[in-house]
């Protein structure tokens, strides 16, 4: 009980910081959430009311089970608390069931699934450096609690949209924290359990892959840091194969067992949907798409391309003969993607910032935080375009705090190093607030809300585009150019 | 991280915190004919939007006073005449005449809602900033503590943005109004103070101190030099207000009249439901709504008021401090709450105020005295589906009361200020002891009102005694409010005249 007194003292701004957040959550519950509020409920249905055999066969809702089976056998667990909620939730037929128990139910679960996420930022915070000496608000442990545990874009995705990317998100923090602590058996199987939540992980598993083949199979350095080839070792590598396929068995083998792998490997990668859906998401696809889009109306324009060969229904129709289902983003499936997209980019930001932490911040990498601040600002405004009016004072608001918060804790931890950000990433950073006060408040008021409803989002999308893209070019180059002995320094 | 950069982040706070909290449902959702204090806000920029200022007050075919009619100040008409024009423009069928009774929808919600914001962010708020960056002692993480702590007190939040109300104007002008007297801005809190009084009537609770205050200060300068000049400067100001607030009604002395029979009525009795004061405590033991006739009741009222209020405004006459008027404006708005009439359960926001403003001074009884007033509204706040943001706030406010202003630790007796009176208490009690005491007192009550809270939501009342629960928990609350009563007079009369001897000299 003495030692332990010391301890909770100095974690008692932790557990304020979880706690704060937690209340925030709770606040959140009767906010807006979106379909996915009903995805989740249909899964607690399917899995709770049916056999396995048939998890990923049934398709009475459009919601069908998309997720590997540890997320679903994660539903199964959690549809027993549920029915304490409400038993109504857990009849497959009960499409679109929101009752208010219903409601408390699932916000809660995520609310407390978030513990894990917790969790693993505590762990990652024991791996920063001390400060000794430095006031509380000017601790790099608690910038990076702060900065993980208050993300805008965790709380606004997770907690009023609807998703359960906090739980996910902290083992995959988890497992880093892990192979920071050197643990790199743990680690590696938390990510196998990690890709076996949710596979769009899989993403991440190439980068994870090398630096597990980097770090753990080859025991030693050279005297200058760089790669000892002959200190391979096989047993290692074996013990990593071996972590990593029985988790899979483990999560596959009754599927497998039954036969039902084709069916299952059908749901989780839905090749049908297309690259369409990129118009809104942020990314190269947006500005590859308004390219085809423009080039499609200059040909016409010029008489180069027959309109008749372009069909009416297409939206992003152009040199590249694409589809999509459906033009409104509220209705459809194509919102659960997006989302799923900007919660992976989130988690791979935030997994950025942690690492920046760990590595000792010289001046060299102090370039990795500036493209992370940038890009996390410029997508979250992405974000916003997912929600109806109602919540705009909160987004906004949460948005500030978050913005202000990195802005003035980033710039005191790096102050030596010179200012945070240049002119251009300034001016970006300052264009945000036209673009916003554009698409939410002057554009509904123009004529062409009706006839051309998608230029708002055509417009953010375009623009946190460009933010995105730079900001990793500069990653990409920081990384390419820095010395290689410098990672190697913090050595336990 | 700068001080700039705190302070941000604790409005952005108490921003959001606001507004998750109106998410949640409001007073009189979805329940006709009468509804709530929603409708009543929806109503009263119909009637102000629509008819003549002569008008207002009266009932006439087109104004009936029988449903929600206008029974505050002009100020309060104003404002909601403004927000009528603002309907108008976004959605006219929300302020039509007579068409417009009940009207409710997402859109109208999120309006009524954004009016609240707006207002708070106007006023409420720059004054609470000010408030703590000039007139709060300690380092500044301190005053950022206290900051984020008033601006998350869950009684005011709860009632303006989950009840509805527009209580954070007359309370932030009122504490505009102490801002300014106490950085020696005399007129300015003396027109802020009008304004208030103007806004809402019940803000009386609040008068007599700044009466005695601005009184006594002109004393301090002179009664024959100076101070005639600061008096004669200041009772101008303050009737200049009155006037221009009350300019379309000064044309006839009906109106006047008719206006404050609207504003104080007399007839409606001693008090409606249940209320953590003296007298609906006391009907539980003896029926004097029907024992003693309505005249009997206002004298009784009235005496027992004055009586309260009389020693706490002496004490500030003879030594006007801000300290000293702090402690006045809440032993003067509780005795209100406690002894006046016809006093409502959101009157209790009115000590609310000032109890916040000593968050800093006496951490631990402030926020053990807010967090019973908030519990005070629990029966209030479950009629309109309040259960969640009550709960969350609560256990956040006394969270960070205990976390941020370090409340549990400081109850040693030169922090409860009880001065020379622990003296002579010293023989029977040691200060050990006595902070002891409190803190155990603090936790039973807090583990009493968490088991009231829960057994309210949880259990049906048995069925002699349906109203069981909300008359335990006014009980509950009057009994604390009481002991506070008596509390922050005994603070307030046992300092010591002279100078020397304080630490706290303004």
């Amino acid at each position: 009980a003495v030692m332990a007194a010391p301890m909770i003292a100095e974690w008692s701004w932790f557990v304020a910081l979880a706690f704060g957040v937690s209340f925030i959550k709770c606040l959140l519950i009767n906010a807006y959430h979106s379909t996915d509020f009903e995805v989740h409920r249909n899964w607690l249905a399917v899995t709770h009311s049916l056999p396995v055999s048939q998890w990923y066969y049934e398709s009475t809702s459009e919601w069908t089970l998309d997720y590997p089976p540890f997320f679903a056998w994660f539903e199964y667990g959690l549809s027993h608390f549920a029915k304490y909620f409400d038993k109504e939730m857990l009849v497959v037929q009960n499409l679109n069931y929101a009752s208010p128990a219903t409601v408390l139910f699932q916000r809660l679960s995520v609310i407390f699934t978030d513990l894990v996420f917790i969790y693993a930022v505590k762990e990652c915070c024991k791996c920063c450096r001390e400060d000794k000496g430095k006031d509380l608000l000017g601790k790099s442990s608690f910038i990076l609690a702060t900065l993980l545990l208050w993300n805008f874009g965790l709380l606004i995705v997770d907690h009023i949209h609807f998703q359960y990317n906090g739980f996910l998100f902290g083992v995959l923090l988890l497992s880093v924290a892990r192979h920071f602590q050197k643990r790199h058996l743990e680690g590696a199987l938390l990510f196998a359990v990690l890709l076996n939540l949710k596979h769009i992980y899989l993403y991440v598993a190439p980068a994870y892959g090398i630096f597990l083949l980097r770090c753990f199979c080859f025991t030693q350095n050279n005297a200058d840091g760089s790669l000892q080839w002959r200190s391979f070792s096989p047993l290692r590598l074996v013990a990593l194969g071996l972590i990593v396929l029985s988790t899979f068995a483990v999560s596959f083998g009754p599927f497998i067992v039954k036969g039902q792998l084709q069916q299952v490997i059908s749901r989780l990668f839905p090749f049908k949907r297309g690259l369409c859906h990129a118009y809104w998401a942020p990314n190269i696809w947006a500005l590859y798409n308004i390219a085809d889009k423009a080039l499609s109306i200059l040909g016409v324009k010029l008489k180069l391309l027959d309109m008749s060969k372009f069909s009416k229904a297409s939206m992003t129709g152009g040199l590249v003969q694409e589809f999509q289902h459906s033009v409104l983003p509220s209705v459809s499936p194509l919102i659960t993607l997006i989302c799923t997209l900007l919660s992976i980019l989130v988690s791979c930001l935030d997994l950025c910032i942690c690492v920046m932490f760990y590595i000792e911040i010289s001046p060299e990498f102090l370039h990795w935080c500036i493209p992370t601040f940038t890009v996390n600002i410029a997508f979250l405004k992405a974000l916003f375009t997912l929600f109806p009016t109602t919540e705009l004072p909160i987004k906004i608001l949460l948005m500030l705090l978050f913005t202000i918060f990195s802005f003035s804790s980033l710039t005191k931890l790096f102050s030596k190093s010179g200012p945070l950000l240049n002119s251009v990433e300034v001016a970006y950073l300052l264009g945000l607030v036209p673009l916003e006060l554009i698409c939410e408040f002057v554009y509904p008021l123009t004529s062409w809300q009706h006839t051309l409803p998608f230029i708002p989002l055509l417009l953010t999308s375009v623009y946190c585009a460009l933010g995105v893209l730079y900001s990793f070019i500069r990653l990409y180059l920081s990384v390419l150019a820095a010395p290689s002995t410098t990672g190697k320094a913090k050595s336990q | 991280m700068e001080n700039w950069s705190l302070v941000s982040v604790c409005v952005l706070l108490g921003l959001t915190t606001r507004w998750a909290v109106s998410f949640s449902s409001y007073s009189g959702a979805g329940k006709p004919p009468m509804f709530g204090d929603y409708e009543a806000q929806r109503h009263w920029q119909e009637v102000t939007y629509n008819l003549p200022v002569q008008e207002w007050y009266f009932n006439t075919t087109d104004n009936d006073l029988g449903y929600w009619g206008l029974d505050y100040p002009p100020l309060t008409a104003y404002h909601s005449l403004l927000c009528g024009h603002v309907a108008k423009l976004i959605n006219p069928a929300w302020v039509e005449l007579r068409t417009s009774r009940g009207f409710e929808s997402a859109a109208h919600k999120l309006f009524m809602r954004t009016t609240v914001l707006f207002a708070d962010i106007l006023i409420y708020f720059p004054a609470v900033i000010l408030y703590c960056i000039y007139l709060s002692d300690g380092s500044s993480k301190r005053k950022v503590a206290t900051a984020l702590c008033i601006l998350l007190y869950p009684g005011l939040i709860l009632i303006d943005y989950g009840h509805f109300q527009y209580n954070s104007v007359s309370l932030a002008l009122t504490l505009w109004g102490i801002v300014g007297l106490g950085l020696g801005w005399n007129l300015l809190g003396a027109l802020a103070f009008s304004l208030a009084l103007n806004y809402k009537q019940m803000e009386l609770y609040h008068s007599l101190p700044f009466f005695c205050f601005l009184l006594g200060k002109c004393i301090k300068q002179g009664l024959m030099g100076r101070g005639l000049l600061l008096l004669v400067k200041i009772s101008l100001t303050v009737l200049v207000t009155f006037a221009l607030c009350w300019w379309p009604f000064l044309s006839d002395p009906q109106l006047i009249l008719q206006v404050l029979h609207r504003l104080f009525p007399v007839d409606r009795g001693l008090f409606e439901d249940k209320v953590a004061n003296t007298w609906c405590s006391l009907n539980v033991l003896i029926k004097i709504k029907t024992l003693l006739s309505r005249d009997t009741q206002l004298l009784l009222s009235f005496a027992l008021t004055l009586l309260s209020i009389l020693p706490s405004s002496i004490k500030l006459l003879t030594k006007p401090t801000l300290w000293q008027f702090k402690l006045a404006l809440v032993n003067s708005s509780l005795a209100f709450f406690l002894f006046s009439f016809q006093v409502h359960e959101k009157s209790i926001l009115l000590p609310a105020l000032p109890v916040c403003l000593m968050m800093n001074e006496l951490p631990l009884m402030a926020v053990w005295f807010l967090l019973i007033s908030t519990f005070s509204m629990l029966p209030l706040l479950l009629k309109d589906g309040l259960l969640l943001p009550y709960t969350v706030t609560s256990l956040a406010f006394l969270y960070l009361g205990v976390y941020l202003l370090s409340a549990l630790d400081r109850s040693p007796e030169e922090e409860l200020r009880l001065g020379s009176c622990h003296k002579r208490m010293q023989n029977y009690l040691s200060k050990h002891n006595l902070s002891l005491l409190v803190k155990c007192s603090f936790t039973v009550s807090l583990v009493a009102m968490a088991g009231l809270s829960f057994t309210s939501v949880v259990l049906e009342p048995p069925a002699r005694l349906p109203d069981l629960f909300p008359v335990l928990v006014s009980v509950f609350s009057f009994l604390h409010f009481l002991a506070m009563l008596l509390y922050f007079n005994l603070v307030q009369l046992t300092e010591p005249s002279s100078k020397k001897s304080q630490k706290k000299t303004n």
